[in-house]
């Protein structure tokens, strides 16, 4: 009743107050906030990850999908038969599946997603993980067989992403602002600039899921992220933005703070093709230059896992290779003046708005002067970001967190922003790609980490880790983010 | 008054023209492409040509503009890019908070500031003046959303009277919308009070001194009596003038506030198109509020007219 008290003096909102205590009691609802708000939600044709953060796996759903701890499971394909020569895929489909308007989730519906995906004027944002198929056919309406160009060892990987999940042709048509998917909840509510009301879908084909109704909040400033938690106006933040609040949370009763890894491999990228960059000892003095913790420590309060590769520490097959880069500036001095740049010189550093670009550039800038590098720092916005260092390649170093999972294959692609060339590289990417055995993978893999740490391609920092505050009673959130997601069967509220 | 009144539209017509014309020029020179932001670092380039098209971004700017200004005299303000709903929707749900908070704010900002000030117009150079100017020196100084946040701090986390943000929706109930615009509103207000206070005060005071304010004296009115009769009407223009310019300021000015309190304003809106370059939806919601400011200001002309005859004739 505190609560009913404390509003009581609002006459008109006595009884308000006392539907919202009583609904809080009864806990089976939650609300839940995030910095930013999908700008639709269509997951197969947009990069935002704010759109997955809402409807993955909770909308929408896919042949496969991603679990908490980053494994891939099966989820609409109940079990599947690949062939001898790893290129056709038979996946036999769930029974009973229906999407929220009544109809059926049958093999022609993932047919019709698969080819929308992969034709020549889709707007899928990830359209190279269906590039490798050649065909999709409905073998029965329970069984489709997908046909692969050549054998991908990620197509199971592939198909769990957001941006393959299966959609309906009757629905597709106003998908951005009412999606019709499969998954435990159906979109309820959105108020544009506000929130999103997901309600439990009563027709679902899996286990019913323990909330009846969540509810997204959109909340971008750090402080009014604080602020909303601490109020006890929402549940649950997933991405904090405010890191240097969380002892704060973690010394209070009420509420409890997640710190899990992303896929966030956060890095200064280097332009590989632009002087003096394109000389490999320059490279490196640079990464000895860096001390990675101070710029966990000063940027990001302690939350980040070093790294010394594009790779996620948590993947079974990453390699610690942080030596390769350990930090030395004297030996960063003696590499430069080795490369012909005793004195340094001068370059520029891009920084777009989050924090851990802005804090760490300014850390990375003293870190670089230190030994004669000077940056000059230009903050930026995303698109001026995406127009200028990413499509324009008119950059030195730039701050980015590559969030994409399993994105190693980025080094295999010369004309990428970085423009990191190396044949060697490319040739094992393929082989990778075209590898099955999952010992032959791991070593590949490895391999690749190898080749780019020792080649010093940018300078690798730190994986983003995962920060979530929720109330102490809220149980099953996702530690990690192993893909943009807040998957809400597996939340529950405790006693 | 007919002929004030036609000249100053005639001018509200040209200002608006220019305008149109500099903000889309503004916008569109700003780098960054809206269809490389919505599909992020792995599109492929036929993937953003046929969102391009899609989009009508594949058209020269002359021809966007010229679409863009037609559209909006016949009232259609386009579709927004990345939320793919009418930017005439957008800005109507995004008003029903805007322009009540601002109505608010103003409200409250004149029921402060017109009191302070007569009273401490009245009470020059004692005790009560200066208290009055100190607490109006300190609400021009702080910042408002420092301010807000002190707001929640107290308001919110600890006493709980109030929500840290967000807006509870005019279909829970004007008492549920306006407890929820609250802090908001105040945070806004009283630095706005502090400034319209001193305005009125001094205002008041060059009246004070005027010879017709003696001759009402002399005509046997007491101070208080020949204040309220013939100093106030006089001491308002100044004081319009301020508060037409603090309701333009208060409507488009809200940015910082509507991010702290995560408000869904236009402010807000504006925020997250720019960073989206969802130019369409930032090219009509500022032209819009340029409208708001501009159409203000004629009014607060016209207002002048009705409180000082002197102007009426002198066109």
């Amino acid at each position: 009743m505190k609560r009913f008290v404390r509003q009581g003096f609002v006459s008109g909102l006595a009884l308000s107050a006392a539907l919202i205590a009583g609904a809080a009691w009864a806990k089976d609802d939650i609300t839940i906030a995030m910095q930013l708000e999908p700008p639709h939600l269509d997951p197969t044709s947009a990069a935002a990850q704010a759109i997955d953060s809402v409807v993955y796996v909770n909308i929408f759903e896919g042949l496969t999908r991603f679990m908490g701890d980053g494994s891939i499971v099966p989820a609409l394909a109940e079990s599947w038969e690949i062939s001898e020569d790893g290129t056709v895929y038979t996946f036999k489909l769930h029974e009973g599946v229906t999407f929220h308007d009544g109809s059926a989730m049958d093999a022609e519906d993932v047919k019709f997603s698969l080819d929308r995906a992969r034709a020549e004027d889709s707007a899928n944002a990830q359209k190279a993980l269906f590039a490798g198929i050649d065909s999709v056919d409905v073998v029965d309406p329970l069984t489709v067989k997908v046909t692969l160009t050549e054998p991908n060892g990620n197509f199971l990987f592939n198909m769990a992403w957001g941006d393959a999940v299966i959609v309906a042709p009757e629905s597709i048509e106003n998908i951005k602002t009412t999606p019709v998917g499969t998954g435990p909840y159906t979109l309820g509510e959105w108020v544009q600039g506000d929130k999103i009301v997901l309600n439990r879908n009563p027709g679902y084909w899996g286990a019913e899921p323990a909330l009846a109704q969540a509810t997204f909040k959109f909340i971008s400033d750090p402080t009014a992220a604080f602020a909303a938690m601490m109020a006890e106006d929402v549940d649950v933040f997933t991405g904090f933005p405010a890191p240097e609040n969380l002892p704060q949370f973690e010394a209070d009763p009420r509420f409890q703070v997640l710190v899990g890894s992303t896929e966030g491999e956060t890095i200064l990228s280097t332009n590989n093709k632009q002087p003096p960059f394109d000389n490999i000892k320059v490279r490196q003095a640079m990464a000895h230059a860096i001390d990675r913790q101070a710029i966990i420590d000063g940027a990001m309060f302690g939350y980040g896992t070093p790294i010394g590769t594009h790779f996620a520490p948590h993947n079974p097959a990453y390699v610690d290779l942080t030596g390769n880069s350990a930090y030395d500036p004297d030996k960063a001095k003696a590499l430069l003046a080795e490369a012909g740049f005793p004195d340094g010189f001068e370059t520029t550093l891009h920084l777009p708005p989050p924090s851990y670009a802005r804090r760490g550039g300014e850390i990375i800038a003293a870190q670089l002067a230190a030994v004669g590098i000077k940056a000059e720092i230009t903050n930026v916005e995303w698109a001026q970001w995406l127009e200028t260092v990413f499509k324009g390649k008119n950059f030195g170093l730039t701050i980015v967190s590559h969030t994409e999972p399993m994105d190693i294959g980025i080094y295999a692609r010369p004309e990428y922003y970085f423009q990191y060339d190396n044949p060697a590289f490319q040739e094992l990417m393929t082989t990778l790609n075209s590898t099955t055995d999952p010992d032959k993978r791991t070593e590949l893999m490895q391999q690749a980490q190898r080749i780019i740490s020792e080649d010093y391609v940018n300078g690798y920092l730190f994986q983003l880790a995962a920060l979530s505050v929720a109330k102490a009673g809220v149980q099953g959130l996702w530690a990690n983010a192993p893909t943009a997601a807040t998957d809400l069967s597996a939340i529950s509220w405790s006693e | 008054m007919l002929r004030y009144s036609l000249k100053r539209a005639f001018s509200l017509a040209i200002s608006l023209a220019v305008a149109s014309l500099v903000i889309f020029a503004v916008i569109e020179i700003a780098p960054g492409d809206p269809a490389s932001f919505m599909l992020g670092v792995n599109a492929q380039p036929d993937t953003l040509a046929a969102l391009r098209t899609e989009l009508g971004l594949d058209q020269s700017k002359a021809e966007r503009y010229i679409s863009w200004i037609t559209g909006m005299l016949r009232g259609d303000f386009g579709t927004s890019y990345t939320y793919r709903t009418p930017v005439s929707q957008m800005i109507a749900d995004r008003m029903w908070v805007s322009l009540p908070l601002a109505l608010y704010a103003l409200a409250l900002s004149t029921a402060i500031a017109f009191p302070a000030g007569i009273y401490a117009a009245s009470r020059r150079g004692k005790v009560g003046d200066l208290t009055v100017m100190s607490a109006t020196q300190l609400g021009v100084a702080i910042p408002n959303f420092w301010f807000a946040m002190m707001l929640v701090l107290v308001f919110a986390i600890n006493l709980r009277w109030f929500n840290a943000g967000g807006f509870a929706g005019w279909d829970k109930g004007l008492a549920a919308g306006l407890h929820s615009l609250t802090l908001p509103a105040i945070a806004l207000a009283l630095p706005q009070a502090a400034i319209l206070a001193r305005v009125m005060r001094s205002a008041l005071l060059d009246i004070l001194g005027e010879d017709f304010m003696r001759t009402a004296r002399a005509k046997g009115l007491s101070r208080r009596q020949a204040l309220w009769r013939h100093g106030l009407r006089n001491a308002l223009i100044p004081v319009l003038t301020i508060i037409g310019l603090q309701f333009s300021f208060l409507l488009a000015g809200s940015i910082i506030i509507e991010q702290v309190f995560y408000l869904p304003g236009l402010g807000r809106l504006v925020f997250q198109a720019i960073s989206a370059r969802d130019l369409i939806v930032v090219e009509s919601v500022v032209m819009l509020l340029v409208f708001a400011v501009i159409t203000v200001n004629f009014l607060v002309d016209l207002a002048y007219a009705a409180v000082d005859p002197r102007l009426r004739s002198r066109t």
